[in-house]
């Protein structure tokens, strides 16, 4: 078998969060690296900018990797060709229900994601 | 950019309100009525929230007098698929501009020592339920103290430090800028930036017990010349330091909780009392400032204000608390 970017199609019900625990990592990353930078900013040898960067960096990397998930969970659901409900007892209907759900979280998380990051547009430094 | 036009905004918005209908929202606490650069942005940021508001609220209401008047009419999936989708997309568009707006204020809200060092530093401690008022004056060289009253020059930036020596209080001034709490324990900041003079009115803006509804203060925002004069008169005793009535105020201990200047009374537990008479109000807020509203204090301050920790003084004569009154209201 042939070395694979993408991994196989996933029956777990795991996948689900990807988007949701990028989110939420991405979250925590922004606030806890701002919030130490402005408590030790004395002590630290680098500017506002350096935080601002940061966080852009791990906002490029959180929206590609939800992107990515995203695409995971599209090519689950088949591409879009069939329409939910999805509400049959059976393993496909299951397949196509959790990739639904997920590319839906997806789109929720990358939305997430921009508005998390959105105040370092305009925050230039620490109050007071 | 924002703030250059929040001016045009608040007169465009003053023009259209039907016969100047957002004059009932004047006067002396009113963030509709703003007096202050914070302020002016936080009214840019209500209009804006208002507008934004009202386009999401008539958009829904039009969509469900669409979905009532089409209920018979079965729409294709692919229809509807598209209605979902572009709903979704104009909900996160609208959001989007909604907050993007927002944040954009915040650098003004918010503004940091970059714009240059403030023209004064005040810092204020709140009590139950009273105000502490310390000016730091320009040279450094001295702190003039006060109590319930905060005076700042117009045109330029006064940095705050706010403290709580019991309780968390909040301090506020509606029309010149947004809230902050004063923790136990804490120092917290505001930034302020009058834009016009006049008397505005700050209430308590957290839950701080009984009487939390009866404290407040006087802002009075002058002219910067008027300001640095009366805050080099602040450095010196009241000229009628010494005059009638001060025995009588020494005698019955009002000095064990209150300080005078230039006397022997140096309490530290209410309101320092040097220069009482050329407030606004007394009481933190509650009563006009006159020879009888100080006679009443003095007398009731129990009733007047209930859980305050100054114990009443009915006991003395009714000539004897006049003479206090007036002696207090003396100390210009």
């Amino acid at each position: 078998m042939g070395f694979r970017i993408l991994p196989k199609e996933i029956e777990t019900l795991w996948t689900l969060f990807t988007g949701p625990a990028i989110w939420a990592v991405h979250f925590l990353f922004c606030y806890v690296w701002a919030a130490i930078y402005c408590a030790k900013r004395d002590q630290l040898q680098f500017g506002m900018v350096f935080v601002r960067g940061g966080i852009g960096v791990a906002t490029v990397i959180a929206l590609v990797l939800v992107a990515a998930g995203g695409y995971l969970a599209w090519r689950q659901w088949g591409f879009g060709v069939n329409n939910p409900p999805h509400n049959k007892p059976t393993e496909d209907s299951r397949t196509l229900f959790q990739g639904f759900s997920t590319l839906l979280l997806s789109a929720l998380s990358f939305v997430a994601v921009v508005f998390t990051a959105l105040p370092t547009l305009f925050i230039q430094a620490c109050w007071p | 950019m924002l703030a250059r036009h929040a001016g045009k905004i608040t007169g465009i918005a003053a023009a259209l309100s039907p016969v100047g209908g957002l004059t009932g929202c004047a006067g002396m606490q009113s963030a509709l009525d703003p007096a202050g650069h914070e302020a002016q942005e936080l009214y840019l940021l209500f209009l804006g929230m208002c507008a934004g508001g009202a386009v999401v609220f008539i958009s829904v209401v039009s969509l469900l007098i669409y979905a009532v008047h089409h209920q018979r009419r079965v729409h294709s999936d692919r229809v509807v698929a598209r209605l979902i989708l572009w709903g979704t997309v104009t909900t996160v568009a609208v959001l989007t501009v909604l907050l993007t707006f927002s944040l954009a204020l915040w650098p003004g809200l918010r503004p940091v020592q970059a714009e240059g060092q403030p023209a004064i530093e005040i810092t204020v401690t709140g009590h139950q339920f009273w105000w502490d008022v310390r000016y730091q004056t320009p040279d450094g060289q001295a702190v003039v103290v006060a109590a319930n009253e905060v005076r700042l020059p117009v045109g330029e930036r006064v940095f705050l430090t706010l403290e709580s020596a019991d309780m968390i209080h909040s301090f506020w001034i509606p029309a010149l800028a947004g809230k902050m709490d004063m923790v136990p324990g804490r120092s917290t900041h505001l930034s302020l930036l009058a834009t016009r003079p006049g008397v505005f009115r700050g209430p308590c803006a957290e839950y701080c017990g009984t009487s939390h509804a009866l404290m407040a203060f006087s802002a009075v925002a002058m002219e910067p010349a008027a300001f640095t004069a009366w805050l080099a008169a602040r450095r010196m005793p009241s000229p009628t330091a010494q005059a009638a009535g001060l025995q009588a105020f020494l005698s019955n201990g009002c000095g064990g909780c209150h300080t005078i200047s230039g006397t022997e009374a140096r309490g530290k537990i209410g309101p320092d009392l040097s220069h009482v008479g050329s407030r606004e109000t007394i009481g933190a807020g509650i009563l006009p400032n006159t020879v009888q509203s100080i006679a009443r204090f003095i007398k009731e301050p129990d009733t007047i204000k209930p859980g305050v920790r100054m114990p009443s003084f009915r006991m003395l004569p009714d000539e004897e608390i006049a003479g206090i009154a007036q002696y207090l209201k003396g100390l210009q």
